[in-house]
């Protein structure tokens, strides 16, 4: 039987579900540095729908793709330690300032590169944007028809898929045929946590850049072992139109950007006394906002 | 040709609420820039479905009739949309940010390459001046939304590609009649010219709908819960505070993921947005992830015992003190005055 070859969309994010008071600047600015950057949380549940796909077929292989900073590399590693079998980055200046279009394009033109795949799973949106568009763009680039809202890969065998997806008011359970494109819900189981041994395999996994920039102390190791290599793509090895790409690949442009900063409006402060709890309730019966 | 398009949803012949909210916002943008505005219904048992659109302001309905085209799959929607959208050139289309829109705004936007906004919370009509080719864009579309977490609100436009697509969330547009007595026209879809076979590879197998019980969008009155609860358990005085005053529970993101609400009930940026005429914040310290989603309520009360928390800011009362101890004095007071 012939493995099953799944590609894994995922994203570093700034962790902006932990925006603490440190994180936003005197002036009302978000302080980028003071976040963390993570794998984006839904892009985890889509990397453990795919690695039970490859536990249950044999011979099926998960790759990690990613496009992003240098620093990227890490949401690959983490993949790794958790099970994925490799991984590549999709890092190139071209790629700045690109919309949803702009990236969907260059991740699709980047899968046709790698000679894409049975089944293309990525989480349902990234929490930096929350836009959703990335996965359902992918899968129109490439032709593949879509399932969007996953929650649990059913049954899969090496020609479709069954998988129950979420809806805005219960769930439904839809089959189609490989090669797919499914997004994950955050509502999907999570992922596995990393494993000891592949923590132990992987740890000295790096891009080509990394390498360069560590020391020389173990070059023959990346001879012996190629599956510490992590493949770094840029646009000359994805054969993508330079004007598709980056900014001038965007229809969407930002006109203006605005700092949330709280409006002060003057607030009644009152302490949790029996009189003043009881004031406020008849306050607030009088003036019918109540009963 | 250059009118504004909305998509609607539809579930056996009836309209979603998003669909009318959004027809109603469009409406007002089809005024400002002197345009029709046109409706597409894709699914079944249609007929007479533009006397649910008419009285929004819809002037063409374009219907594509199917039992493939019920319940919804990503395919076959979007090969109409493509094709309409190619034929008739709007330079708006909107649909809502629900799990429909979102499989098939993205879609759309990638076949036709125009650019698409998603969960936009304002949408408004201006123009814009590139310094750098010195062009100034007449009339275009603000699409706004919070961005970044909701830490930042960004103004979005698509000064070159067409339509300007955008989906908005449910409730965050108000759904008005334009006139009852408005009249338009209906054109029907030949849908086999439309949707081939190949459009039919994604096959609903089973389906479990339920009517959400919660209803937290219409309730007058929103008693909600954050992380400051402090368990489930706290919760259920939240309950017994709504059910005496008549209200209904809500929750932030952070008790919702927490496990002490049920995410039906989440308000704010990513779960519903609600504007009641008065919203009792309970240890809600008010992340503007929270408050996008309540801040146009009426009245808003705040019991915290952090003076500094942020939703203070926005409150018309502070109740500083434990939540339990002003909560179970509330349920007390109302009653005793109530009557």
């Amino acid at each position: 039987m012939k493995g099953l070859k799944i590609i894994v969309l995922a994203k570093q994010v700034p962790d902006t579900r932990n925006v603490g008071k440190d994180a936003m600047k005197a002036d009302g600015t978000v302080n980028r540095a003071a976040l963390p950057a993570i794998f984006n949380p839904e892009d985890l549940n889509a990397l453990e729908q795919a690695l039970r796909v490859k536990d249950q077929i044999p011979g099926a292989t998960v790759s990690i793709l990613t496009m992003g900073p240098g620093r990227a590399a890490e949401i690959i590693r983490e993949g790794l330690f958790r099970g994925a079998d490799n991984g590549y980055l999709l890092t190139d200046r071209a790629f700045a300032g690109s919309d949803t279009l702009a990236t969907s394009y260059a991740l699709a033109c980047a899968i046709k590169a790698l000679g894409g795949a049975d089944l293309i799973i990525c989480g349902r949106q990234a929490i930096d944007g929350d836009t959703a568009q990335v996965g359902p763009q992918v899968a129109e680039k490439l032709g593949l028809p879509q399932i969007t809202y996953a929650e649990e890969v059913l049954e899969v065998t090496t020609k479709s898929v069954k998988v129950r997806r979420r809806l805005d008011n219960g769930v439904e359970t839809v089959e189609g045929a490989l090669p797919m494109l499914i997004t994950v819900n955050g509502s999907a189981a999570p992922c596995r946590p990393r494993n000891a041994y592949l923590l132990q395999k992987y740890k000295r996994a790096v891009t080509v850049t990394e390498r360069q920039e560590a020391s020389n102390d173990y070059i023959e190791l990346y001879h012996d072992r190629p599956y510490l290599n992590i493949v770094e793509m840029g646009v000359k090895d994805i054969d993508a139109r330079l004007e598709d790409l980056g900014l001038p690949g965007s229809p969407t442009k930002v006109k203006k950007i605005e700092n949330v900063v709280f409006q002060t409006k003057e607030a009644k402060i009152l302490g949790p006394s029996d009189a003043n709890i009881e004031g406020l309730m008849i306050e607030l019966l009088s003036n019918h906002t109540l009963g | 040709m250059n009118n504004i398009f909305v998509y609607c949803e539809s579930e056996q012949g009836v309209v979603a609420d998003v669909s009318l909210e959004l027809c109603t916002k469009a409406r007002k943008l089809a005024n400002q820039l002197k345009c029709k505005l046109e409706a597409v219904v894709i699914g079944t048992r249609l007929k007479g479905v533009e006397k649910q659109l008419f009285p929004f302001g819809v002037d063409v309905v374009h219907i594509a009739e199917g039992d493939a085209l019920e319940p919804y799959t990503t395919l076959p929607h979007t090969a109409i949309l493509v094709k309409l959208f190619q034929e008739e050139k709007p330079q708006i289309a909107l649909m809502g940010a629900t799990v429909i829109g979102r499989d098939l705004g993205p879609r759309v936007s990638s076949a036709l390459h125009s650019g698409l906004t998603a969960d936009c919370t304002s949408l408004e009509i201006g123009d814009h001046e590139e310094k750098k080719s010195n062009t100034v864009y007449k009339n275009l579309l603000y699409q706004i939304r919070p961005a970044f977490g909701g830490n930042i609100i960004a103004t979005i436009i698509n000064p070159d590609c067409r339509p300007q697509m955008a989906t908005v969330r449910e409730g965050v547009m108000k759904k008005e009649v334009f006139s009852e007595t408005h009249k338009g026209e209906v054109k029907n879809i030949d849908v086999s010219k439309y949707v081939t076979p190949q459009d039919l590879v994604v096959k609903v197998l089973e389906r479990h709908t339920e009517k959400s019980k919660v209803n937290i969008k219409t309730s007058p009155i929103i008693v909600s819960g954050g992380y400051g609860v402090g368990s489930r358990e706290g919760f259920q005085q939240l309950f017994e505070l709504a059910s005496v005053i008549g209200a209904e529970v809500g929750a932030s993101r952070a008790a919702v993921d927490a496990g002490f609400a049920d995410h039906d009930r989440q308000i704010g940026q990513t779960g519903v947005t609600v504007r009641p005429k008065l919203y009792i914040a309970c240890g809600i310290s008010g992340q503007v992830q929270h408050t996008a989603g309540m801040q146009e309520s009426s009245m808003i009360i705040s019991i915290n015992n952090d003076p500094e928390a942020p939703i203070n800011k926005i409150a018309d009362y502070v109740i500083l003190g434990d939540v339990s101890d002003v909560v179970a004095k509330m349920i007390k007071y109302y009653k005793k005055n109530s009557k």
